[in-house]
């Protein structure tokens, strides 16, 4: 907390009077950018990203813990707190238009593009002279049948076997953490701490049964990032849903932690409401994910 | 006035600039001082952006290969592009923004002050990996800044660097997209009702919602150029069952947004100075922000203008060529609007008002070889041009930066607390406003001939608009160069601004004294300051 706060109360909206989180952030990002493009350039290896990723963790631990200090000693007040909301709030729909770019992808795939290769409508000379042996169905991967097994064949996850029971999971998890939200405002504290738990646990278990499923679509099904815009599409949209699912998870860990230290109150807990925001945005773009991707 | 601001010295949370350079610039959450990063951030990329106007200006001042090799010669055209727009446009914008936004509300300071200066600091280390390209093997990208694949894909150890610099210009845009949402929604003084805000406030709005809803998915086609050229998936990749046009109808999903992002805060500003100066309230202030509301709307169903020559079904074309008729309709409220807010008003000449003057009439030109470019089979002929080329710089430089040169005229006063040379400003605007027209009018005769755009060389038939395109350029360039001159004489000295500065200004932020105290509304300013200052 910064030595100037001293004189604040509570009345008027605060303002941090100097920080080093933005600049330490910045540099933070740019080493990450850096390292990736080393490793992706051949001009290093894959401990290029340990710079940037050192000095990630230095910010968000730092950054992090000013806040929940400064709100711990009461700076905030409920004009702040707005603030917060609705910067998460357009956080997330961010968040929802960058996976509307990869499902944009896949809708444009399935309806035009994959049509088009095969030769619909004014496209026939595609079919005519390009690629006559290619017949334009769902799932592919393409015309030249990239990547799959040697064959160029490979298989697709069946809906309703692994992805439904993930789909569970998330369902469950986001079951849990409004009861957690229901304890806390109660002030049942130790409800609170067990649903959030539950909830967290429940993402990690979600997150671990993905990477068996990734485990199984690389070695026995032929599915790779590599298979054609199938593989392309599936693997970006579950991969990057998956990197969100273990961002929340661990979000809700720490938030975890913070409960267990006594922190939020059943009228102040920003972070909380923050985290479950995000959890359910996750759990919404899996169902829309599991509908299209794996369903129908 | 006076009154409030007694008070506000008194209070102890209230002091100056923080002393030392680090404090001061570096780890700044002020956002007067952010918004100063801002401009003079933007300032530099906006005369690096244009030395590179230069370079390709006087390549093509004559037919031949004369200064360049192609290769460089297509570095030049993309990275001016990728300067100019994210490097020089977004950021003076969200600079005046950071200046003006919280005076003209009332509020003490931009709601998330942190993060503001994160989208601040992630600009520099943004372009620092974007300009470094120019010292890899390969040079810097060439394949223009809208990065087609598969052109893109081919370039060498530049591509991830511009790919993961346009990520951390993404990152910074849409937290400063936030902040200044958050800042307007939450952050208003107590009886500054949102139609009351100034039209700056309004269009910024509108911005800041476009900015939030269309760079992720500019995020999200950027990635998808990572992954199909380093880990082998195939969304723009036929053979796998992809698309090449599917990148571009991601791409300019953002990017027809994205131009209406360079463009709305410019109608802010002008909607600020020619009242000013006008000495009338706006004309039709509701319908303005009704208007802006329109085209930002309409931005998201316009995008494939941008391609009616790749291929579409016909339905795609009528559909987009008349959505993107429809956006006349709303940009042609304004017009009027602007036009009646000058009829039968008291005019003045200030320098401000000059490029707000000039503004109104160049970027309706612009506006109308848009409207030429929106019907599809004209486009056939026009696609990728000259014509096109002379078409957005009508819209950009006489419009967004004129724009953004009338708000710094405008506004400069409040900042430094001095009055710039008059007769100084107003040279800058007359060599600014001759020389444009110089140099972009003839590129549509060019366009029209059927000149392609992005060439080193090119046809004989060609070379007398050339010549003349490129001497307005030299002229235009170095007119510019007053503008940092005056900036900086502004700013070290000269005659005493008073709060109001210009005689018919009206708003919140000729309420506070000239310099703008360090910490200003402090305290939310009185119900009166407010009805006094509402734009209507």
């Amino acid at each position: 907390m910064s030595s100037n706060s001293h004189a604040h109360d509570s009345s008027t909206y605060y303002v941090p009077h100097s920080s080093p989180w933005p600049i330490v952030g910045s540099i933070a990002l740019f080493c990450v950018m850096w390292g990736a493009v080393t490793f992706l350039n051949d001009w290093g290896s894959a401990w290029s990203f340990l710079p940037g990723a050192l000095l990630l963790l230095v910010l968000f631990f730092g950054w992090f813990a000013t806040v929940i200090n400064e709100n711990q000693a009461g700076l905030f007040n409920a004009q702040v707190d707005k603030s917060f909301r609705m910067g998460m709030m357009w956080f997330i729909i961010s968040e929802v238009m960058f996976f509307a770019a990869f499902f944009g992808a896949l809708f444009y795939a399935r309806e035009l593009s994959v049509p088009w290769i095969g030769g619909e409508g004014v496209k026939v000379f595609n079919k005519l002279l390009l690629w006559q042996d290619f017949a334009p169905t769902w799932p592919t991967n393409g015309p030249d049948r990239l990547g799959g097994h040697a064959d160029g064949s490979f298989e697709t996850i069946a809906a309703f076997s692994l992805p439904a029971i993930n789909t569970a999971l998330l369902l469950t998890s986001g079951v849990t953490i409004t009861i957690a939200h229901h304890a806390l405002r109660a002030g049942h504290r130790t409800q609170l701490s067990i649903f959030l738990a539950a909830t967290w646990i429940l993402g990690f278990i979600f997150v671990y049964l993905q990477g068996t499923e990734y485990h199984e679509a690389y070695t026995e099904l032929g599915l790779k990032l590599s298979t054609g815009i199938y593989g392309s599409t599936f693997f970006m949209l579950t991969g990057f849903h998956g990197l969100h699912v273990t961002i929340g998870a661990i979000m809700l860990t720490v938030i975890w932690l913070r409960c267990l230290r006594g922190h939020f109150t059943a009228k102040n807990h920003f972070a909380f409401e923050a985290v479950a925001w995000y959890w359910h945005f996750v759990d919404v773009v899996w169902l829309i994910l599991f509908v299209f991707v794996y369903w129908i | 006035m006076a009154n409030s601001h007694t008070a506000h010295d008194a209070h102890d949370d209230h002091h100056g600039a923080p002393q030392g350079f680090m404090q001061r610039w570096v780890l700044t959450t002020n956002h007067k001082d952010i918004g100063t990063l801002y401009l003079v951030f933007a300032g530099i990329m906006f005369f690096l952006g244009g030395a590179m106007a230069m370079v390709i200006r006087a390549e093509l001042f004559q037919p031949g290969l004369q200064f360049v090799d192609p290769q460089f010669f297509n570095s030049m055209t993309t990275m001016h592009a990728l300067v100019m727009i994210f490097g020089g446009m977004m950021p003076a914008w969200v600079g005046l923004a950071n200046w003006m936004i919280p005076l003209q509300i009332g509020a003490a300071d931009m709601a998330l002050p942190r993060m503001n200066n994160f989208s601040f600091w992630l600009m520099p280390f943004a372009f620092i990996l974007l300009l470094s390209t120019f010292f890899t093997g390969g040079g810097a990208p060439a394949g223009g800044w809208t990065l087609y694949p598969p052109l893109v894909l081919q370039g060498g150890d530049s591509f991830p660097m511009a790919m993961f610099a346009v990520h951390m210009m993404g990152a910074s845009s849409i937290m400063g997209a936030i902040n200044v949402i958050v800042t307007l929604m939450n952050m208003r003084a107590p009886g500054m009702t949102l139609l009351r805000m100034p039209l700056f406030c309004w269009t910024w709005l509108i911005t800041a919602y476009l900015l939030i809803l269309v760079m992720p998915v500019l995020a999200g086609a950027v990635t998808m150029l990572i992954t199909d050229h380093f880990f082998g998936t195939s969304f723009f990749s036929a053979a796998g069952g992809g698309d090449p046009v599917m990148y571009q109808h991601i791409f300019w999903f953002f990017g027809h947004p994205e131009v209406y992002i360079l463009i709305l805060p410019a109608f802010g500003v002008v909607s600020e100075i020619l009242p000013t100066f006008s000495r009338k309230p706006l004309f039709g202030y509701e319908s303005m922000v009704y208007a802006t509301a329109s085209i930002g709307f309409l931005s998201f169903i316009v995008w494939a203008h941008h391609m009616f020559t790749v291929g579409m079904p016909l339905a795609g074309q009528l559909f987009f060529m008349l959505t993107t008729m429809l956006i006349a309709v709303p940009t042609g409220v304004k017009v009027f609007n602007w036009s009646a807010t000058m009829w039968k008003g008291s005019l003045t000449f200030e320098p401000p008002m000059l490029f707000a003057i000039s503004f109104l009439f160049l970027f309706t030109i612009g506006g109308f070889s848009g409207l030429m470019l929106a019907i599809a089979p004209a486009d056939f002929q026009y696609h990728d041009t000259y014509f096109v080329v002379a078409h957005f710089h009508y819209v950009l430089v006489p419009g967004s930066l004129f724009a953004i040169i009338g708000g710094v005229y405008y506004w400069l006063p409040k900042w430094s607390g001095h009055m710039y040379n008059m007769t100084l400003a107003k040279w800058h605007f007359w060599l600014s406003a001759i020389f444009v027209n110089v140099l972009f009018f003839p590129q549509h005769f060019l366009g029209l001939a059927g000149m392609p755009r992005r060439i080193p060389d090119y046809a004989t038939q060609f070379a007398d608009w050339n010549a003349v395109s490129s001497i307005g350029a030299f002229g235009f360039g170095l007119a510019q160069l007053i503008f940092p001159y005056l900036i900086w004489s502004c700013v070290r000295g000269g005659e005493k601004a008073t709060a109001h500065v210009w005689e018919g200004s009206h708003g919140l932020e000729w309420e506070v004294p000239s310099p703008a105290p360090y910490h200003s509304w402090s305290e939310a300013p009185a119900i009166e300051l407010i009805e006094r200052g509402a734009a209507h």
